[in-house]
């Protein structure tokens, strides 16, 4: 019982990340599905920064000290992750705006039914 | 999910990620929750922020079905469970993924490259492939969304959708005290983060987040009269270009692409330069793309 409970932080990402993959199934509008990936990043991202934790460990920059150091190998991969995110959100962003501008609207729905009519 | 006011939900991302820098910061990641903190609370809020300027701010009544998704999800949720059984414990040190290299790197870093901040020269040095190629695609990123947004620009002089704050007195005058300081710790985190959290990466971000509070205050022509579009993209073709040349250089004096030791006589100093230049290049790229994506975005024509 003590190993499950071990692992309630691959947990806390999974029900993160569900939430993220809810709101972009589920949701109409384009910018609560971009939310909706982001949180579903994010979730990622805590699961491998959650990974690299060591107990008893510390940042992982070097001191003269005798300390355990967590694992730096998955700030370094996230690090880079979150600032390639916000350039592909803000790429997301821009064929938001393009869409609004040729069907007048963010929902998919309408969207939809404007692509039928034609 | 329930909202349909846009704005609200924007904020609280902004906060959800403000949150989960500090929760980086208790799983001992400082560079990782430095980063979030300036992007996904700052630059990501303002560029989904001025969205909602130009689109719309409250959604429609929902026209979607509850019961298919939820059902997709909670399969996915329980099978992803049912994996993480055979997952390593939380914080467990004999966890695989602390068996590979990451021992070399914490126990060698410091002989080979003389940096305290294993983060920046594991991002800088050991895997600078990796981080060449994620300044490619910010890079990428900033040319798209130039030419997805470019033909929908309204002309210079032309009133734009952001109205800047310069007449409210109070604002004006903290930003005077604020914007020089920010910028001065952007240099700061630049050029320290060999020894603190820090790097090219969170100092391009703050960087650019303080030429976006002049913008967003003192006005988008003042700022434009320094930043041109042609200036930006210079900037940003200089930071790519630096890293590369740095490699290109590594390989002329007889090193692989981007092995550092043959810069200088002494392999340390070698490694010193390398990382100074690649973080040079990377901090110039990111300032140049996120300050290029903000002022694209806030010069867009607003639709009828």
């Amino acid at each position: 019982m003590s190993t499950i409970l071990e692992l309630y932080n691959y947990w806390i990402f999974i029900f993160l990340m569900m939430i993220g993959f809810y709101i972009v199934i589920a949701q109409g509008n384009l910018i609560k599905k971009i939310v909706g990936l982001n949180i579903f990043q994010t979730s990622v991202f805590l699961l491998y920064i959650s990974m690299g934790k060591v107990a008893g460990g510390t940042a992982p920059i070097l001191i003269d000290a005798d300390v355990t150091y967590s694992n730096p190998l998955p700030h370094v991969l996230i690090l880079t992750a979150i600032v390639v995110g916000v350039a592909t959100t803000s790429v997301a962003m821009a064929l938001i705006i393009r869409i609004h501008k040729a069907y007048g609207t963010i929902e998919e729905h309408e969207i939809h039914e404007q692509d039928a009519s034609l | 999910m329930m909202m349909r006011d846009l704005f609200a939900i924007v904020m609280l991302f902004g906060i959800y990620s403000l949150l989960s820098a500090a929760i980086f910061v208790t799983l001992d990641a400082v560079d990782v929750a430095f980063t979030e903190a300036a992007v996904g609370a700052g630059i990501s809020t303002i560029l989904v922020l001025s969205t909602l300027a130009l689109t719309s701010s409250e959604e429609k009544p929902p026209q979607h079905k509850f019961f298919l998704p939820l059902l997709v999800v909670l399969i996915t949720g329980t099978a992803l469970v049912f994996g993480t059984l055979d997952m390593p414990d939380f914080a467990d040190p004999n966890a695989p993924v602390h068996q590979h290299v990451a021992p070399r790197y914490i126990h060698d870093s410091f002989q080979e490259t003389g940096l305290p901040n294993i983060v920046t020269s594991v991002l800088a040095s050991y895997r600078g492939y990796d981080t060449m190629g994620e300044v490619v695609v910010i890079f990428t990123a900033g040319i798209a969304v130039s030419l997805l947004l470019t033909s929908v620009r309204h002309k210079r002089n032309e009133p734009g959708n952001l109205k800047d704050l310069g007449h409210h007195p109070i604002i004006l005058y903290v930003s005077q005290l604020m914007i020089p300081l920010i910028l001065l710790f952007a240099l700061y985190v630049q050029f320290h983060g060999d020894f603190g959290p820090g790097g090219g990466f969170q100092a391009g971000v703050i960087f650019a987040a303080g030429f976006i509070l002049y913008a967003m205050i003192i006005g988008i022509d003042k700022i434009r009269e320094t930043f041109s579009s042609a200036c930006l993209r210079w900037l940003a073709v200089t930071g790519v270009v630096l890293y590369i040349s740095v490699g290109i250089v590594t390989l002329l004096l007889g090193g692989e692409f981007l092995n550092y030791n043959v810069i200088a006589e002494d392999p340390v100093e070698g490694q010193h330069w390398g990382i100074f230049l690649v973080e040079l290049g990377v901090g110039i790229t990111v300032t140049a793309t996120m300050l290029g994506l903000f002022l694209t975005f806030s010069e867009v024509k607003r639709s009828q």
